[in-house]
């Protein structure tokens, strides 16, 4: 498979779908009107500072609150290649593997890392490299049935595998 | 090993005889929800999947229940989206605006939620059903789309911790109180993943009404369900509303739990959830003076109609404080006509209050009661979120509709027994 790499955006615990994208732009579902407004009322600068393939790092419980799937949808199409989280709010976890948006939970990696460091992330191995500092982490495989559901590129092509 | 009762629902629905936490399985499911934020990503992608329609016209519910009757332009455009897809597939249970509610109290008014089945919903609050004895988990519109078109999902069975609830509740704790208390007992994420499971004497002082809200709350310490035992009440309530056949699932003795706790009804205060976490929750007696520019009564987790008396028994013969705009919202248009009947609806209007037809809202800062700059809002619903309700420098103080009505009486965040004197 393939390998992320880029700048980290770091926020703390309990980052929610509500400060990811607020509901007053959930009138749309356009994945590139959401990511306008992606991070906006946690970080404003995120989306003018962000570039293709930068990473969020955060810690316990990322994505906790709502089941708005335009949370994963409004990060991946802002261009971020991983989230890395302490933990992951278990919807958000969910969706973010059904939309293909790739997460790692590794709790080291998301205490060491700091703002601004580069990572390579390899999602073969979920081994997580911070270039600036020169330290590896290893995160927390997927489980084989959603590795499965990855490899099909989402739920919706693993559906259309498996079920017709 | 023994199962518990979400394992016992989850293991019938797989065809098992056994499950264990942390097993992955596929379960058959009993209803599939979408409301009209979620269910538009969900027709979305059920329409890229090579599949010939939904796999039961009478297993999934639309609601449209956050943004109707619409607000804007864009979220009409989403409900045309749902209801098209609703007609042309021919969804039995397709709630627009004149028969809709907020789902969760919705559903279970309807009778399509009964104890022993298997739910998911593309809202988090889906876990509202556990209140009846059913396993409900709210999941993404992708999963919800999967759903509707096989009928089937994924889970990974949950392991479980035990909360048992004992004595007879103190004067004005209602099962907001006690979701409060616990959420602020183990935290936001104090049962991620894990399913919430209450025991106890107690459960028999609360009631169903009381039983949603503690359910509906489940997801704010991150869990995966939240589920009361089936007693009399849930059954006299399921005969009242559904014609559907229930089953009964039991833990068993020897089910294991990762954390037990004991929770003592009697000696609970009033709770409220401070910015801008549930778990942020502090007694009555230790809130200080905290002016307040908003009070905001209904959601799908206190626009029920004992929500509405306790707040109308508080709110009768008094006016709210002046600068106090007070939003009274039933969440069902039952709700609405049974309060109007009990001429609750007149006390919140001599009130100085306003009644709003059902809809989420100011819950999710959709619309009907956004806040200001600086601004505080005293709310029974469920999330206090930065940005909730609006400016991201406002602020929201979860509360019962007790709590919120004395609250809108004096102006500041306060206890209905400063304002009701027995
Ligand atoms: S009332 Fe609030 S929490 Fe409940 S479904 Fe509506 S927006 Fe969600």
């Amino acid at each position: 498979m393939k390998t992320a790499n880029g700048h980290v955006f770091k926020y703390g615990e309990n980052v929610d779908t509500d400060v990811i994208i607020p509901a007053r732009y959930l009138n749309s579902s356009n994945p590139k009107e959401l990511a306008a407004h992606c991070m906006e009322d946690i970080d404003k600068e995120f989306i003018k500072k962000m570039s293709e393939g930068d990473i969020i790092v955060a810690g316990k419980n990322f994505g906790c609150g709502s089941s708005r799937e335009h949370a994963p949808l409004a990060i991946k199409a802002a261009g971020v290649s991983c989230v890395i989280a302490e933990t992951f709010a278990r919807i958000f976890y969910r969706n973010a593997i059904n939309i293909g948006l790739p997460i790692i939970e590794c709790p080291e990696a998301a205490a060491a890392i700091a703002a601004g460091d580069e990572l390579e992330v390899d999602f073969d191995t979920g081994v997580i490299t911070d270039k600036t500092t020169g330290a590896s982490y290893q995160g927390q495989a997927f489980p084989p049935f959603m590795q499965a559901i990855i490899d099909c590129g989402g739920l919706v092509n693993y559906i259309n595998r498996t079920v017709v | 090993m023994g199962m518990t009762m979400t394992q016992k629902i989850l293991a019938a629905h797989a065809g098992l005889s056994s499950v264990s936490a942390g097993q992955l399985i596929e379960a058959n499911l009993d209803l599939v929800l979408g409301n009209d934020i979620t269910s538009p990503v969900a027709i979305h992608e059920i329409e890229k999947m090579k599949v010939d329609g939904v796999f039961d016209r009478d297993r999934i519910a639309l609601v449209m229940d956050h943004f109707v009757p619409n607000k804007d332009i864009k979220s009409a455009q989403h409900c045309k989206c749902v209801r098209e897809f609703a007609c042309r597939h021919e969804i039995s249970n397709f709630f627009d605006v004149g028969e809709m509610g907020i789902e969760h109290a919705l559903l279970p008014e309807k009778g399509l939620t009964v104890a022993g089945d298997v739910i998911i919903g593309a809202d988090s609050h889906t876990c509202t059903y556990g209140a009846l004895g059913a396993f409900s988990t709210g999941v993404g519109s992708t999963d919800m789309a999967a759903g509707m078109a096989t009928g089937k999902a994924w889970f990974k069975v949950p392991a479980a911790i035990k909360f048992t609830l004992t004595g007879k509740p103190a004067a004005w704790i209602s099962g907001k109180d006690i979701i409060l208390h616990i959420i602020g007992t183990i935290g936001v994420d104090g049962a991620l993943y894990k399913s919430m499971e209450f025991v106890g004497d107690g459960i028999s002082y609360l009631t169903m009404d009381d039983r949603f809200t503690i359910a509906n709350m489940a997801i704010e310490a991150g869990g995966k369900n939240g589920i009361f035992p089936v007693d009399a009440a849930a059954k006299q309530y399921m005969k009242e509303h559904s014609a559907r056949p229930y089953t009964v699932y039991e833990a068993d003795a020897d089910a294991v739990y990762d954390a037990e706790y004991t929770i003592d009804l009697g000696a609970l205060k009033p709770t409220v959830a401070f910015p801008h976490l549930p778990e942020n929750t502090k007694t009555i007696d230790e809130v200080g003076e905290i002016p307040i520019d908003q009070v905001v009564i209904g959601s799908c987790t206190n626009g029920r109609i004992e929500d509405l008396r306790t707040a109308a028994s508080i709110l009768k013969g008094r006016r709210v404080a002046k600068g106090v705009r007070t939003i009274v919202i039933p969440a069902t248009q039952q709700i609405y006509l049974q309060a109007m009947e009990e001429g609750l609806l007149r006390t919140f209007i001599e009130a100085g209050a306003v009644v709003s037809t059902p809809t989420c809202g100011p819950c999710l800062g959709g619309y009907m009661g956004i806040l200001a700059e600086h601004e505080r809002c005293v709310s029974t619903t469920n999330r206090n979120f930065v940005g909730r309700m609006g400016h991201v420098e406002s602020e929201i103080y979860l509360a019962s509709p007790a709590v919120a009505a004395a609250s809108a009486v004096t102006g500041k965040l306060s206890g209905p027994a400063d304002v009701v004197l027995e």
